[in-house]
Order: C-alpha cells, then sequence, then structure tokens
C-alpha cells in the first residue's frame, strides 16, 4: 500500500510539468501540499556532483516547527523536463535525531533541473511536498 | 572581381567561425563536453588489483589470446578490434554464434556504473567472465580457462593473485554455464572445488578489467575547437575550426534537439538507460533491456556482493539503490557515448539502424512517444522517452556533420594525451 502511494505522485508531478518554469522556486524548507507538515530538506555539503551518490537528511516537523519522530519519510525524484526518475532508489534508513530522517542513496545522471518529492506518513496522516533542485554543471578541471 | 569575393569571403569565414555567436550558457555546455574534463574513472572496490601494472599486463594478454575459447580461435579482440574502436562494426556481435546485440566499444569504459547495453552487470571484472562462458562467443567453461592459466601463464598469475589451486582432479571442461555433460562434470566437483576453480575465473576477469581501465579516446576535432573557444582565442587556426554546418550541429545538439540531455558531459552519456523505442530487431519481440538486465545484476553470483568481490558490502552502493521491477525500464538500453560514432555503424542496440541518417530520422520521428495526457497509464511513464523532433533537411545533416567531428580512436592510457588518473 505505502508503496503504491509513493509511486504514483512520483509519475504525476512527472506529468504535471512538461517544461522547467522559468523561475524555480529554490527553497529547500515548505510546508506540505495540503499544509499537514513542515518539511526540510537537507541537501549533502558539498553540493552532490552529477553521477555520485550521495546521502541526504529529511527534517519533518508539525506546521509550527515541532519535530516528527517516529514517521514514516520517503524521499524520491526525476526530471520534470525529460519524464524520467532518478537513477537509483533511495532508501530511508532511520533517525538520526528526533523528527531527521536520513535518505542514502540519492544519484543525479544529468546536470539541470530535477523535481524532488517528500512523501510523508505521520501522526495518522500523510501529505507530500514537492522541492526543485538545480544540478550544475561539473566544474571545469 | 567575382575570384576576389570568394577570397575575402574565406578570410572572413576564418574570423567569423572564432567568434561563433555562442551565449554564456552554450560556452559552458560546451567547455563541459571537451575531453580534457573526463575525471578519473571511479575506483571499482570489488577489484582491488585494477592498479596493478602486473594485473594490467596479465589483461591485456588474455584479452588477445585465442586459446582462452573453446575452438581455440576467439578472443575479446574478435569483437572488440582495437583498430575499430574495440568494436566489430557488425550489426551483432558474432563469433561462434551470433549475439543477439550489437559489440560495444570500450574506450573510457571504466566510466560506467553497469556494463552491457543493458546493464546486467555491476563491475568490468564480472563483465569480462559472461562472453567467456557464452556458447556463441568463447564457448568454453571455467575449468578450461583455470587450466589454460596454469599452462600459460602460471607465473604470471601467481605475481597478482597467489598459489593456483590444485587442478589435478578437475576436469577440462566443466561449469555451470556449459553443455550438459559440463554441468554434470561441474556438479559432480567438491564445493570447495568448484569455489577454488570459480575464484580463479573471477581473477582472470579481474586482469582483463585492469587492462580495459587503460583504453580512452584520443581528442577529437571538437575539443580543439572547444578547447580554442574556452580560451578564448581571438582566431582560431585551421586545425580548431568547425564548418558553419557543423557548428550548426552542436547548437542543435546542446540546444533545441536536447541530445546532450542523455548524451552529457565529455563522454556523451549519463551511463543509465533510457527507452527511446528504436524499433525492435524482431517485430513483436522486443528486447526488455534494463528491466531484466537489473535483476540479472542482482542476482549475480559475480557480483559486488558476492563471494568474489573485494569490496565490504557497504561499498556495493549501486547494487543496494539499484532500481528493479520498474516498467520504466522495459526496452530502456544504456545511452551509448558519441566519441568515434561516425565511423562505426551500425547503430544502437543490435545494429538496427544502418546509418547516422536513420539515427537522426529516429530522433526527429520519436516512434512510440505518447502525448502528455496518456503518457501515464496505472501510474507508470508509457512508451518513448523521446518527443518528436521537428528537423528540416539541413539541420538533419547539421547534426550528422557535427557527429563526425567527435573522431576518435581508442588507445591505452599510458601514451594517451588525456589526464593521467
Ligand atoms: C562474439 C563477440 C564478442 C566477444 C568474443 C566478446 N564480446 Fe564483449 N561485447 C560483445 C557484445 C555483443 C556486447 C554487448 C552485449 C549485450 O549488451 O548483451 C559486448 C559488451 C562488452 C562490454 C560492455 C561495455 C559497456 O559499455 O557496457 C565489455 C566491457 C566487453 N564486452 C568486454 C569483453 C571482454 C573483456 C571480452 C573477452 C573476455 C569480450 N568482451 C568478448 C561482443 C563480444
Ligand atoms: C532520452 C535520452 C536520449 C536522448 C534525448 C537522445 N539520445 Fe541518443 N541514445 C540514447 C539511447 C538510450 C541510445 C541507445 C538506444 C538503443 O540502442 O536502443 C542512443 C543512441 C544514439 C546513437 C547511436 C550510438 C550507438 O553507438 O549506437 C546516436 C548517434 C545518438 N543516440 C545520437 C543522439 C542525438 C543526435 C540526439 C539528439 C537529437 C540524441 N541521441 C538524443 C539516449 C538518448
Amino acid at each position: 500500500m505505502w508503496r503504491k502511494y509513493v509511486l504514483f505522485p512520483v509519475v504525476g508531478l512527472l506529468a504535471a510539468c512538461a517544461s522547467a518554469p522559468t523561475a524555480l522556486d529554490l527553497s529547500l524548507d515548505k510546508l506540505t501540499k495540503e499544509g499537514k507538515f513542515r518539511v526540510a530538506l537537507v541537501a549533502p555539503v558539498p553540493e552532490p556532483a552529477v553521477h555520485q551518490i550521495h546521502d541526504w537528511s529529511i527534517r519533518l516537523m508539525t506546521p509550527d516547527g515541532t519535530p516528527i519522530a517516529k514517521g514514516l519519510v520517503y524521499l524520491n525524484g526525476g526530471m520534470p523536463g525529460h519524464g524520467h526518475g532518478l537513477p537509483t532508489r533511495p532508501i530511508t534508513v532511520g533517525e538520526t535525531a528526533p523528527g531527521l530522517y536520513r535518505v542514502e542513496g540519492m544519484k543525479f545522471n544529468m546536470p539541470g533541473h530535477w523535481e524532488l518529492i517528500v512523501a510523508i506518513q505521520a501522526n495518522g496522516t500523510e501529505d507530500f511536498a514537492y522541492f526543485n533542485w538545480m544540478v550544475a554543471l561539473p566544474k571545469a578541471r | 572581381m567575382r575570384a576576389g569575393w570568394i577570397a575575402l569571403g574565406m578570410v572572413f569565414a576564418g574570423t567569423v567561425h572564432a567568434q561563433a555567436p555562442w551565449s554564456p550558457a552554450d560556452l559552458d555546455t560546451i567547455a563541459s563536453m571537451r575531453l580534457s574534463q573526463v575525471p578519473a574513472a571511479p575506483a571499482d572496490a570489488s577489484n582491488r588489483h585494477e592498479r596493478d601494472p602486473r594485473a594490467i599486463a596479465l589483461g591485456k594478454e588474455l584479452f588477445f589470446d585465442e586459446r582462452f575459447s573453446k575452438p581455440g580461435n576467439v578472443s575479446c579482440a574478435t569483437c572488440h578490434q582495437p583498430a575499430f574502436q574495440f568494436q566489430d562494426g557488425k550489426p551483432r556481435g558474432r563469433a561462434i554464434g551470433e549475439t543477439p546485440r550489437r559489440t560495444q566499444p570500450l574506450a573510457h569504459v571504466a566510466h560506467n556504473a553497469w556494463f552491457f547495453w543493458d546493464g546486467r552487470k555491476d563491475s568490468l571484472w564480472a563483465q569480462a567472465l559472461a562472453p567467456l562462458e557464452d556458447a556463441r562467443e568463447h564457448g568454453g567453461t571455467r575449468a578450461l580457462y583455470a587450466h589454460l592459466v596454469a599452462e600459460h601463464y602460471r607465473a604470471e598469475y601467481e605475481a597478482v593473485f597467489g598459489p593456483l589451486p590444485d587442478l589435478s582432479n578437475v576436469p577440462r571442461d566443466a561449469g555451470p554455464k556449459g553443455t550438459t555433460a559440463e554441468r554434470v562434470a561441474w556438479r559432480a566437483l567438491d564445493k570447495t572445488v568448484q569455489l577454488a576453480v570459480s575464484r580463479v575465473f573471477a581473477n582472470l576477469g579481474k586482469a582483463i578489467a585492469a587492462y580495459e581501465r587503460t583504453l580512452v579516446h584520443t581528442p577529437s576535432r571538437f575539443d580543439r575547437y572547444a578547447e580554442a573557444l574556452v580560451r578564448g582565442k581571438p582566431r582560431l587556426d585551421e586545425s580548431e575550426r568547425l564548418t558553419r554546418e557543423e557548428e550548426t550541429g552542436l547548437a542543435l545538439f546542446i540546444g533545441r534537439g536536447r541530445c546532450n540531455t542523455c548524451h552529457t558531459g565529455p563522454l556523451m552519456t549519463d551511463h543509465y538507460f533510457h527507452s527511446t523505442r528504436v524499433p525492435p530487431r524482431e517485430p513483436g519481440r522486443p528486447d526488455l533491456g534494463r528491466y531484466l538486465g537489473a535483476d540479472e545484476a542482482l542476482a549475480d553470483e559475480f557480483n559486488c556482493l558476492g563471494a568474489f568481490s573485494d569490496a565490504q558490502p557497504a561499498q556495493c552502493r549501486e547494487l543496494r539503490f539499484i532500481v528493479h521491477g520498474d516498467p520504466l525500464l522495459k526496452r530502456a538500453f544504456k545511452t551509448p557515448g558519441l566519441r568515434g560514432v561516425a565511423t562505426r555503424a551500425p547503430y544502437m542496440h543490435a545494429g538496427q539502424l544502418a546509418s547516422l541518417a536513420r539515427v537522426i530520422a529516429h530522433y526527429a520521428e520519436a516512434p512510440e512517444s505518447l502525448p502528455a495526457e496518456r503518457r501515464i497509464v496505472q501510474g507508470h511513464v508509457m512508451g518513448s522517452e523521446l518527443l518528436p523532433l521537428k528537423l528540416s533537411d539541413k539541420e538533419a545533416a547539421a547534426l550528422v556533420a557535427f557527429l563526425a567531428t567527435l573522431d576518435s580512436t581508442t588507445i591505452e592510457r599510458a601514451t594517451a594525451v588525456a589526464k593521467p588518473e
């Protein structure tokens, strides 16, 4: 059930916008779609390079910012302009602090605009949040 | 008078090319495609011998040694021919029999996370073992190869991998993938003997992989052009120029054609799998590509998590986070790199398209590409990832002309101009 639940929004999102929006909201801290949770994505430092597997963290909170422990948090993504998903299937390995969830196995195989989606099940309810992420061209060598 | 105009035009052409109207973003993209930008190949934790010069030397011997086959006349180089970018120019690889797919070229092959068109192997050394035991390719068994190593390369092998096991009770033809008789002979062996023979076999793969890691592309006309552009040279030398048509092709490649979304970076590949719905070789029986390849990689006894790997399980990250069982992967194949592409027809995973003109026509048409509202069926993206591309005949020809500027031969890195690792 959970699996099905997370699969659908990802493809839905890929279909939603066929072309990259011009002004992207690059905020990594926002309320979920229906306003049930607040979610902050914590990107790895330094910023993940293309073709490398990296780990992220997700901070799950109530809308007023109280951490939510023991929730189910799932991170996935894709390139809305291309119609394909991530080249890996990330795994949420657990909480490193109450409300701070560690996700391993993210990878980007192309520079450009990626959409990341966080699906949440906690406190007896569920919701989603979408984030935009730009993968830069590799730095000149 | 007329001759004067032509002469003037030629001089003019020289300077115009030096100042092609590339936007800063285009220049960044072009800069990122230079061969000099290829990073060091990622280390393969499952092969601790991959940088050992003795392993490289042994691997090279093995790669070209026709004795390492059942009929005694097939080597890796039968299909991966050095003079032809380590491929064979045939629609499908052929030795003892014909394989269902096209022989892949090998320059910079160590940059992949997954090997074969469907990525059914997760390391270069595990890949090398497949053709050795395939009845259509080398056709031998792992017992045969262990005996051949003992007879022809004992010292070289033992210097890298330690003592060979005692093979006196191992039949010459025995292996889990062979003929019925060979499989029966294999099953009759003690488990510890099986393990010892398989370990020798795996080590041959590790030596071959160490050699393959040295294979790289030479710089192309495109690289000379791009390097000069990036340095901001006011006037390009003859050898650094692209024609107007080639520049148009490059602009399409990185622009409206969206080729560099998948064919990205200096090797012009994202090293991943995409469904572009090239018509299958056998209509009605499409090759499912990565959809099956992902599960095969997970089940492979020689994968990163297997008994013959030198990696800690935590290092096997690609395998751990593999996407599998996803219908999106049906008929998806690994994006080929495009360096040297113009001189290695035919194209695609089964050599279905005979020329680059046919390839471009495929991208223009984008078969099985569904409109946005019908792309999602029961929660899954269906059909091709491509969108049809409107191209005039001139633009199609320009793309072909640009691809020809990626000329390359494949050499061993020791003599390469490219950056050492
Ligand atoms: C009969 C011809 C033939 C022989 C012999 C052969 N290959 Fe191949 N090779 C192929 C074909 C065909 C493919 C693609 C097959 C597929 O995807 O199913 C391939 C794929 C590969 C790849 C994958 C490249 C990539 O980008 O994923 C490597 C590496 C390779 N071969 C190395 C070898 C080595 C090493 C040997 C000798 C041990 C060898 N091959 C023997 C035909 C051959
Ligand atoms: C969605 C990703 C994607 C896009 C976009 C794309 N390609 Fe490809 N390309 C592939 C894949 C995957 C293959 C191999 C398909 C197969 O074998 O079935 C391929 C194969 C090729 C080949 C054949 C190479 C060989 O060794 O067989 C050429 C040439 C090529 N593409 C050029 C282009 C050009 C030019 C464009 C832009 C018009 C383009 N590609 C856009 C993914 C893509």
